[in-house]
């Protein structure tokens, strides 16, 4: 019998009982990672990655049974042997791999095949069963490396610092925050938000070398501001806050940056195209290296990807999560 | 080509007219002298026969991306633009290339007179030695089809601001015969090539819609009404023993109008006149959706001739005797109109657009409601003493249009937008109901905030019935006000009348779909319509 079952609850395996990244609450949740459509507040017990928890700590509150787990180690729960291997999404990203009598299914959550520099870079695991996410998965997102990128932001910083500009990037305060602070560090002296700034101060608690950030408080003046860079998450993006700031030029930094469409679509003054997940070659080399017989796709653009997947002959089928919200609905609310 | 590019972009990301200006301003300083001319073509809508065919070039992309077509159609529909997504899907490019912009465009012009395998060479080529960037303006040149929301009046402030020159100047030798391959720059701004040009139109005056109310213009005494038609605005120019129609569009309309060139006998050398160009049958204006049998066609026929006759309402008199007249009070202007017109031989096809009298405002609007009872879209306000200005400029003229026509509609297809919308459920078919049946009768994506486009956005997504590609059949729910300008007679359409510039007036919350207007309703209006401008 299968190892994991696409349930209305989560990924389930019947063999271990527990569930990987179920939206409903239930006994235990194996958790691949801290964004919100990934990890729902409720469960009785959740075993994650080490680097993880300091993100369950700070969005779900204290007090929680957390089981952690580093990449190299492994654990059986009734007779499933579970590891983590790094997903190289963001920070303590793990692809959960079971294994029962000899089967062997990975679930990949959210994950980019490029190195970062600051979570811990994807490692292609071979199984008979992959859960693949899809994201990106669309010929047309084709990632510039990141090097590239971060000159482009460096140029347009230093072009708004001419111009009297405050710098402000939009970023999830989960993941693309921490990769800009790693990426511009030296650069110009870096402020951000509150929820950056809490979730960094955890980070650096469990061990995480993160370069120094300051964190924005009323006393820090906005001619301040205005000579380094601020980054804050999408939810400030369109609101007073920014309005107040000595001109801001803001900047957005994900994968929908790739096409105009979305660059006019959010009225930002740049786009710049830099994602946590993988692009379409990303997508189709980690997939090809598991060498799986079978791959599952959770979330993004599913029929697609899973229609081509098929043609290229890989048996794949789409399956209906909740993870990635709807396609549409996610570039709405959120920047990816 | 490198520095175009930038410009592009900058435009892109910019929603201020003001900073657009300035990019434009700055391009003009720093390109490359040869590219400029080119660049100006471009974006006045010059542009060259399309070197090969889109499909084609479609299908090299396709070849060369190694992906399936439907991929490449299922990409499109999410990038909403083909050269971009072609752009997007090619591979890498292997080398770079230092090419200037206007050797590009000549290339490509040239290549008309070669065989498909020496264009399909040519092109995988130069895919393969631009970026995405790039890629994109090149596949752009190649469509010619160059929309980036830069108007005729933003480009001329931008050149304007960046040579010193006055706009009015810089529109007007813009707007003439030239060719980017043979003229500089500096020649083009000065308006070299102008004078020799009999053809040469005046850039039109334009009014702005009067949303206030009409009282807050001060003293009657200060305006002139007129009605306001709904035709084609076009500019009629005798010069030097020739005759040129032009439409607003700025195009040559000279062919299609036969019904007018009894003017090259009649009207003096020297003389622009602007107008109107209606049907008028009887003496009575008809509807727009007769003048529409006439327009962009190559030839017209005896019933076309019959049924759609043409008329010029005449505005205003821009050129007498070959002297500009823009500087003067329109007061002299029509004086000088009304003699021009009284002493053509043949009468009642070029005719003066009459002034409406009125002692008060209030007298005003009750004249203006009967607008719609021959064929007019209200009434136009022009102070006595305005002078011919180039484009837009507060102040002068207004137009004070009727209220549209409306409609209450269900919304039950929704599609992906292009360009800025690509992401979103942003074009919608509405239907109204007949019998127990829905029936489309408009589609529409303008009129929603962004808001609004949301809120739709997710009820689309939450309630759709089926796919076909990019459209999603929805629940019937939601209603929508819709307002049109017109309507008419269409056999393509299965309600059998189509709408005119229908838009999203209002989201009708408050209405539920059993709600809606009938077909019945709408066959009425049609009915009604066409009788008017009837004897």
């Amino acid at each position: 019998m299968a190892l994991i079952t696409f349930t209305n609850k989560g990924i389930y395996c019947k063999q271990g009982d527990f569930y990987i990244d179920p939206w409903k609450p239930l006994n235990l949740a194996v958790t691949t990672h801290g964004h919100a459509d990934h990890v729902k507040w409720g469960n009785n017990a959740y075993l994650c990655h080490t680097l993880t928890k300091p993100v369950l700590d700070q969005r779900l509150g204290e007090g929680l049974k957390i089981e952690t787990l580093p990449y190299d180690k492994e654990i059986s729960i009734n007779g499933v042997k579970i590891s983590f291997f790094p997903a190289g999404h963001v920070i303590g990203s793990s692809q959960v791999r079971l294994e029962y009598k000899g089967e062997v299914c990975v679930i990949s959550g959210d994950y980019k095949t490029e190195n970062d520099g600051i979570s811990t870079p994807f490692e292609p695991v071979k199984c008979h069963t992959f859960v693949s996410e899809s994201t990106f998965g669309l010929p047309i997102y084709k990632w510039q490396p990141q090097e590239t990128v971060f000159e482009r932001i460096k140029d347009w910083i230093s072009g708004n610092h001419d111009n009297n500009k405050t710098s402000v990037l939009i970023a999830y305060s989960l993941g693309k925050a921490q990769r800009l602070i790693n990426g511009l560090a030296g650069y110009s002296d870096i402020y951000v938000h509150n929820s950056i700034a809490n979730l960094n101060e955890r980070f650096i608690a469990a061990g995480v070398n993160l370069p120094e950030t300051h964190r924005i408080t009323a006393d820090i003046k906005k001619e301040t501001l205005q000579r380094g860079i601020v980054i804050v998450p999408p939810a400030l993006a369109e609101g007073r806050w920014i309005k107040n700031l000595n001109h801001a030029a803001t900047g957005i930094c994900s994968g929908w940056m790739q096409v105009r469409a979305g660059r006019r679509w959010r009225s930002a003054d740049a786009g710049f195209a830099m994602s946590d997940h993988a692009d379409w070659p990303g997508l189709l080399s980690a997939i090809k290296a598991t060498e799986a017989e079978k791959v599952y796709v959770t979330h993004g653009y599913t029929a697609t990807f899973s229609k081509y997947l098929n043609e290229i002959g890989i048996a794949s089928e789409e399956v209906k999560t909740q993870y990635g919200n709807d396609e549409e609905d996610e570039k709405l609310e959120e920047v990816a | 080509m490198r520095r175009f590019t930038e410009l592009i972009q900058q435009l892109e990301m910019s929603n201020k007219t003001n900073d657009k200006i300035a990019a434009l301003a700055e391009y003009f300083t720093e390109a490359d002298d040869l590219d400029k001319p080119y660049v100006i073509a471009m974006f006045t809508g010059k542009r060259p026969k399309r070197p090969v065919n889109t499909a084609l070039v479609k299908q090299w992309a396709i070849e060369l991306s190694g992906i399936p077509e439907w991929l490449f159609a299922e990409s499109y529909h999410n990038v909403g633009d083909l050269s971009e997504t072609i752009a997007l899907v090619l591979p890498p490019p292997a080398h770079v290339t230092n090419r200037k912009l206007h050797e590009w465009i000549n290339d490509l012009v040239s290549l008309n007179s070669n065989d498909e395998a020496y264009k399909k060479a040519f092109i995988l080529d130069a895919w393969d030695s631009l970026n995405t960037q790039e890629r994109f303006i090149f596949n752009k040149l190649i469509s010619g089809n160059f929309r980036i929301g830069v108007s005729n009046k933003m480009l001329v402030n931008a050149l304007a601001k960046q040579s010193g020159t006055e706009s009015n100047k810089i529109m007007h030798s813009i707007m003439g015969k030239w060719q980017p391959s043979e003229i500089s720059y500096i020649d083009l701004i000065a308006g070299a090539h102008v004078n020799t040009d009999n053809s040469w139109p005046y850039p039109f005056c334009l009014a702005y819609a009067l949303e206030a109310e009409p009282s807050s213009l001060g003293a009657v005494s200060d305006w002139q009404a007129e009605w306001k038609w709904d035709g084609i605005r076009g500019q009629i120019v005798k010069r030097n023993g020739e005759l040129f129609i032009w439409s607003r569009g700025e195009e040559l309309v000279t062919e299609q109008f036969p019904e007018l060139h009894f003017l090259l006998d009649e009207l003096e050398d020297g003389t622009v006149l602007d107008g109107e160009i209606l049907s008028v049958k009887d003496g009575n204006v008809q509807a727009f959706s007769i003048l529409q049998q006439r327009l962009n066609r190559k030839t017209i026929n005896k019933s076309q001739l019959n049924d759609a006759p043409i008329g010029f309402y005449t505005y205003d008199l821009l050129e007498h005797q070959g002297h500009d007249l823009r500087e003067d009070t329109l007061a002299v202007r029509r004086e000088l109109l009304e003699k021009v017109i009284a002493a053509l031989a043949t009468k009642n096809v070029v005719a003066l657009s009459p002034v409406v009298d009125f002692k008060n405002w209030d007298q005003l609007a009750e004249i203006r409601q009967d607008a719609r009872n021959i064929n007019s879209e209200g009434i136009m306000l022009k102070k006595l003493d305005s002078l011919y200005h180039s484009g837009r400029k507060r102040g002068d003229w207004w137009k004070w249009k009727i209220n549209p026509y409306t409609v209450d509609t269900v919304m039950i297809y929704a599609q992906k937008g292009s360009g800025r919308r690509a992401s979103f459920f942003t074009d919608y078919t509405f239907a109204v109901r007949d019998g127990d049946k829905l029936i489309t009768v408009a589609k529409a994506y303008s009129g929603l905030t962004d808001k609004e486009i949301k809120e739709v956005n997710s009820f689309v997504v939450k309630n759709a019935v089926e796919k076909f590609g990019p459209v999603r059949t929805v629940k019937p729910e939601l209603v929508f006000e819709i307002a049109f300008e017109g309507i008419a007679e269409s056999k393509r359409h299965k309600a059998g009348l189509a709408l005119r510039f229908p838009r999203i007036a209002r989201w009708r919350k408050d209405k539920k779909a059993d709600e809606i207007n009938t077909l019945d309703d709408l066959r009425q209006l049609l009915n009604t319509t066409l009788l008017y401008g009837q004897p």
